[in-house]
């Protein structure tokens, strides 16, 4: 039996396919993110050094890793859809940018309100601070280029090199703010153990999983938006029972 | 086509470019008279103290310099592009990415290189010492080629949008930040008795690395934008 592996590569099969996995995403993270967030307030100890204001790491670290791993992953959407031309990956690019847009801000937001009782300042230069900020404009960047350029096909193409051109760019701008300054408290988790309560790192990995799946979600959920606005005109969206 | 050809190529865009911009004397005066407003403008906005102002020169400076070539990437190729000869260029069987290596030198020779001839005497003003103006002007002889690199991405990506100068500045500010650092840096490094290799040799990688790839990214860029 032959399995057509590309069925769901078009528009019109996978809005249908969106649809139905939404629920199977946007509930478990609703699920985790309080199981999370009980974890977080109620079993984690208190911290020794950083006290109680160290909580806000739950939402903060799921939020920074989310924020760089889907850079990675709209700029890899991106190329696919310039290199194989396929629409449907552009469009999953250009759904996933406004939530890593997201993430980076609630990582910039929450590591401020942590900055303030335990360094004393709202923002320090310090050089993740600053990575994330750029890694900020650079999603304002793709938003507002792919904003700008009405003709989608040429939106999708020109943002996609950009994106590509940013995530090329993105390791030399972490190491030359890295070696410009530091202050940011070294990585807690390391591949040779770490030093956290073990409830901490439940914790954490939970609103991990949560934010992920939020985040897929919502990119879901906007992606067939954004299939239902390029294929307007097409026959299969006017037959759709929620148009009709 | 011999083997010279390419080189040949490359002096003609550059010639061509370099003639364009002599015909319009006031666009290169403009960029050059930005520049040491920009760089004028810190010390009233700060205060005439000798040491603050000294210790800030590297970096107003090159801040300035990454703002004065960002005024002028919205020329590099709107000019052709509104009178046709780009499609012209890109029909032609010669590699667009020398082509755009081309626009990219003679862009720098126009916009950076007075920046680079000014930027001691705009250091003298803040009373910078000569070792540190020799490591600025070599950082920026390093470096504005950079910019004009990264900057013809961004051009070529927001040929012929609304608003594109703006949107320009938004997409290669973020790109450009490391050559700001390292060449900042270098003269820091100077100023406090370090050695200035690192920073320097940093900044000619990045020059070597965008001196490969740019070029053809560009061509892509126009490509996208050309369809």
């Amino acid at each position: 039996m032959a399995i057509n592996w590309f069925k769901y590569s078009a528009p019109s099969t996978f809005y249908g396919l969106a649809g139905k996995l939404v629920p199977f995403f946007a509930i478990p993270a609703a699920v985790l993110f309080a199981i999370g967030m009980y974890i977080g307030f109620f079993v984690a100890p208190v911290d020794a050094v950083q006290g109680e204001a160290y909580r806000i790491i739950f939402i903060h670290v799921p939020a920074s890793i989310l924020s760089m791993f889907l850079y990675l992953i709209m700029a890899g959407y991106a190329a696919l859809g310039l290199i194989f031309n396929t629409r449907l990956s552009s469009m999953m690019a250009t759904a996933l940018a406004p939530t890593g847009a997201l993430f980076a801000f609630i990582s910039l937001w929450t590591g401020a309100l942590w900055g303030k009782p335990m360094w004393g300042a709202w923002w320090v230069w310090d050089a993740r601070l600053t990575s994330e900020l750029i890694l900020l404009f650079l999603y304002f960047g793709f938003i507002a280029l792919h904003a700008s350029i009405d003709d989608p096909r040429r939106a999708d193409r020109a943002a996609a090199l950009l994106a590509i051109v940013g995530s090329v760019n993105v390791p030399i701008i972490y190491f030359s703010v890295k070696w410009w300054n530091t202050l940011h408290q070294g990585s807690t988790i390391k591949f040779t153990g770490t030093s956290m309560h073990i409830a901490m790192q439940q914790a954490m990995f939970v609103t991990l999983l949560a934010c992920w799946m939020y985040a897929v979600a919502v990119a879901l959920v906007r992606v067939r938006s954004i299939i239902l606005d390029r294929e307007r005109t097409t026959q299969w969206v006017s037959e759709l029972k929620e148009i009709a | 086509m011999n083997r010279l050809s390419i080189i040949n190529l490359l002096v003609l865009v550059v010639r061509r470019d370099l003639l364009l911009a002599m015909r319009r004397r006031a666009d290169v005066l403009t960029i050059l008279v930005f520049f040491i407003l920009i760089v004028s403008l810190f010390p009233l906005g700060v205060g005439p103290e000798m040491d603050m102002l000294r210790k800030m020169a590297p970096g107003v400076l090159w801040v300035a310099a990454l703002l004065a070539s960002m005024l002028s990437l919205g020329r590099l190729f709107s000019a052709d592009y509104l009178d046709g000869t780009l499609e012209q260029m890109m029909l032609a069987p010669q590699s667009l990415s020398v082509l755009v290596l081309g626009k990219m030198i003679s862009h720098w020779v126009v916009s950076g290189l007075p920046l680079v001839l000014m930027a001691p005497v705009l250091g003298l003003q803040f009373d910078m010492s000569p070792e540190a103006l020799l490591v600025l002007m070599l950082g920026l002889l390093l470096g504005t080629p950079v910019l004009s690199m990264l900057g013809a991405i961004g051009a070529a990506l927001t040929l012929g949008l609304r608003g594109g100068g703006v949107l320009l500045s938004l997409l290669v500010l973020p790109l450009c930040i490391p050559v700001l650092i390292f060449g900042s840096g270098a003269v820091e490094a100077v100023s406090s008795g370090l050695s200035v290799t690192s920073n320097l040799s940093l900044i000619a990688a990045l020059l070597m690395l965008c001196l490969v790839f740019t070029p053809w990214v560009t061509a892509q860029a126009l490509r996208i934008s050309m369809e």
